[in-house]
């Protein structure tokens, strides 16, 4: 295929009209108010709802809220999560809720911010905070571990706390002794 | 889920009724045999429903427990033919029967079909009764499923989503029940989850015949309990676990190690003892997390002991051989091969001496049969003899000692050989031995009469007496790293999937064994194990020609001949 090149006409072979048109451009913006954000020594106001990278809490009485039920792990596109579940010895400190992760750890490479964690999440446990730079000076910092997550995520107010409000219940009723100690059979009778 | 078993020899021929099932008519038998006592017992509702393939959800009934019919699941409506005076039915002009609609619905499980019968499992009405009797389960239940072992295999959680509705109108506070109660040794029960369907008091006292469950109090209070100062500690106390249909029994070894919607489940055989009860490895990256009973009514039912279920722990153990070693040192597969066909070939028949272990499979007992019909060697294997129960659990704890007696490598009784073997060691007749699977150290062959031996051989998976003897250690595969076939006491041929890899260096038996077949014999060994099987059935009378295939999920039996 040939392309056929245009002829230029009088007034765009002069070229000076194109530079005038450029330093008008130039000019206009040299009053105008500056765009450009010195990062990292300025940042971004993050807007509400931004989706950062996915972080632990704890509730306001200093319980982590995860009880690794492994569902941010299933539903994770790129399988950034990785749970190891308590197994069976009982914890004393953990109560009605029986369960929390021996260990939590969130690949932030992988992570794509994606959120599902947070919503699959039937604790309210996880959520995705304002965090956008992550940097590390290996692969492996960049794997957070459970005691880092929970640092960084800080505390999540619990308006609900439902372990707390069936302990509660229990204990009206006499049946469930606190911290996890088992009870017989005669604890209502 | 059930399997196809053994075609059973035709029974009486067993007189069928006509009856519809959501419209669709089918054949049913008029009785079918009682799970506990086979005797003929009336065909129910729910039977009928699963010949037509049509589902009725329910959670006390269980196929091969006895009908207990209280929780009300499985709620559906029917009618029967009208008849007229003359106590005939009734006919529409087109010929078929008048129906009279049941103005009550009944329980599927424990209804009797009559000729003529029409089942409704799909109307408004049975929709809301489950809706109901959902509703009412879930009014003292504590939605634990994001803590609860259950959740993902739990019915409760199913019919809620199936046939439930979504919103609770429950606002009263809760009745709260014990939890974390320590049932037994290996069972640990979470009384607010229980439904009280009784499925676990029926199975232990109908089928283990130990009564160790029941309920106590009443009402919204009643509570399953064993019998106040026992433990419910039976051998068989794990299998309630898996029929409990919601979280309620967990097992304390399973408990919080995995969440099961994870696990790959892997059709296999538990090895622990001669009965090769059909189960699943559920494993996950390369780790067993449990073995859960796989229905085969030939063999196990749907049920296996404790002892087989939690003896899997051995196959992740630290300590199994992972390196090929040729006189202490780290070798490869290749030189170890190599230099054991070498020193093979020319040893004259009679100065070598096979002991291979009732826990390897048919394919690698075979190939060992084949180099010890070549060279000329004599064979035996171990007896491991301990307790057997009136129920699964058989007194030969080899998983296929069948397999060895078929091939012709053990004595009779296996085991009756080792000492003379021994000896023949010891006078320096027998200079070349191959042990497989065993520790010969415990079978009296000292460490004095091993040192005389020229050339001994050691495969195994973990750590053995003679190991630092030997002057070659091949690092074998559990049975979750392989695949094969063992043979049951009683004859039945069941094949089993790999369910992870091997540990280092580590190659399943028949690999290795078919190298050093080739190398000696200088055939070509069959490449797949497929092919080995197919040529074993073919080669060993007994095997009668069945293929890998024809093995199925459920196993062949082969006549005995010992
Ligand atoms: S935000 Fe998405 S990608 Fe990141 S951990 Fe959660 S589920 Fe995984
Ligand atoms: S979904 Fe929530 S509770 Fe479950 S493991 Fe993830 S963070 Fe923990
Ligand atoms: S028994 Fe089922 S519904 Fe109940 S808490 Fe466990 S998983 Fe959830
Ligand atoms: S513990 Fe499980 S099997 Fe036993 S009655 Fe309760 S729900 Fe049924
Ligand atoms: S399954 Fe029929 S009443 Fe429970």
């Amino acid at each position: 295929m040939i392309v056929q090149r245009k002829n230029l006409s009088f007034w765009e072979r002069l070229y000076l009209p194109a530079i005038w048109g450029g330093f008008k451009v130039t000019v206009r913006h040299f009053f105008k108010k500056k765009v450009t954000m010195q990062y990292p020594e300025e940042r971004w106001v993050v807007p509400e709802g931004y989706r950062g990278a996915p972080y632990l809490v704890r509730d306001q009485e200093g319980r982590t809220k995860c009880v690794s039920c492994q569902l941010c792990e299933f539903v994770c596109p790129p399988r950034a999560i990785k749970i190891t579940p308590p197994g069976p010895a009982v914890d004393p400190g953990t109560g009605n809720v029986e369960k929390r992760p021996r260990e939590f750890e969130i690949n932030m490479l992988r992570c794509i911010f994606c959120g599902f964690c947070q919503e699959v999440c039937p604790e309210e446990a996880i959520f995705l905070m304002r965090d956008y730079s992550l940097t590390g000076a290996n692969r492996k910092e960049m794997i957070y571990d459970k005691e880092k997550l929970l640092a960084l995520g800080g505390v999540h107010q619990d308006r609900i706390q439902k372990w707390k409000r069936k302990q509660r219940e229990a204990e009206a009723q006499e049946v469930f002794k606190p911290a996890g100690q088992p009870v017989g059979h005669d604890a209502h009778r | 889920m059930t399997q196809k078993a053994e075609p059973l020899p035709a029974p009486a021929a067993v007189e069928t009724i006509a009856v519809q099932v959501d419209g669709r008519k089918i054949l049913v038998p008029r009785t079918m045999p009682d799970p506990l006592t086979a005797r003929p017992v009336a065909t129910t509702m729910i039977q009928a429903c699963e010949a037509a393939g049509v589902t009725v959800p329910h959670y006390c009934y269980h196929p091969k427990l006895p009908v207990a019919g209280n929780c009300r699941m499985c709620l559906v409506e029917y009618g029967t033919p009208a008849l007229g005076p003359d106590r005939k039915p009734l006919r529409n002009a087109d010929g078929s029967f008048v129906i009279h609609k049941s103005p009550r619905p009944a329980i599927a499980c424990a209804t009797p079909v009559s000729p003529g019968m029409e089942i409704y499992t799909n109307t408004p009405a049975v929709k809301a009764m489950r809706e109901g009797v959902l509703e009412f389960l879930l009014i003292n239940h504590p939605l634990d499923c994001p803590i609860c072992d259950q959740a993902g295999e739990c019915k409760l959680q199913e019919y809620s989503v199936e046939y439930g509705q979504f919103a609770s109108r429950f606002v009263e506070a809760k009745v709260h029940k014990p939890k974390q109660v320590d049932l037994g040794p290996r069972i640990m029960l979470d009384d607010e989850r229980c439904i009280l369907c009784t499925r676990c008091i029926r199975f232990t006292r109908d089928l283990v015949h130990d009564d160790a469950l029941g309920i106590v109090n009443r009402g919204s209070y009643s509570t399953i309990a064993a019998y106040p100062g026992t433990r419910f500690d039976n051998n068989y106390t794990l299998n309630t676990v898996d029929i409990c249909p919601v979280g309620a029994l967990t097992s304390k070894d399973f408990r919080f190690q995995m969440r099961v919607w994870f696990l790959k489940e892997t059709k296999s055989i538990c090895t622990s003892c001669g009965t090769g009860c059909n189960i699943l490895t559920g494993s996950r990256e390369n780790r067993i997390y449990r073995y859960t009973p796989r229905d085969n009514d030939a063999v196990n039912g749907s049920w296996m002991c404790d002892a087989g279920r939690l003896n899997y722990k051995w196959v992740g153990r630290e300590d199994r051989l992972t390196e090929v070693k040729i006189r202490g040192q780290r070798g490869t597969w290749v030189q170890a091969i190599q230099e054991i066909a070498t020193r093979l070939k020319p040893a004259t028949p009679g100065r070598l001496a096979i002991v291979a272990s009732a826990r390897q499979t048919n394919e690698e007992l075979y190939l060992i049969r084949k180099l010890a019909q070549f060279l000329g060697a004599a064979t035996d294997s171990v007896l491991r003899a301990g307790e057997g129960d009136r129920l699964l659990v058989n007194a030969d704890k080899n998983p296929n000692s069948a397999g060895v007696r078929l091939m012709g490598l053990a004595g009779n009784p296996p085991g009756s050989n080792l000492a003379t073997i021994a000896e023949r060691v010891r006078a320096g007749e027998i200079t070349s031995l191959i042990v497989i699977g065993e520790d010969v150290t415990q079978q009296g062959f000292g460490l004095e009469t091993l040192r005389r031996l020229e050339l001994l051989v050691v495969s195994d998976i973990l750590p053995n007496g003679a190991n630092e003897m030997a002057h070659f250690v091949l690092p074998g595969c559990a049975h979750a790293e392989k695949r094969g076939s063992f043979t049951n006491v009683k004859g039945r041929v069941q094949r089993f999937m790999k369910a992870i890899e091997p540990p280092g260096d580590a190659r399943p038996e028949a690999e290795f064994l078919g190298e050093l077949w080739e190398r000696l014999i200088g055939e070509a060994a069959p490449a797949s194990l497929e092919q080995l099987f197919n040529q074993l059935a073919r080669d060993v009378a007994a095997f009668n020609g069945v293929t890998w295939a024809a093995l199925g999920d459920a196993g062949v039996t082969v006549p005995l001949s010992f």
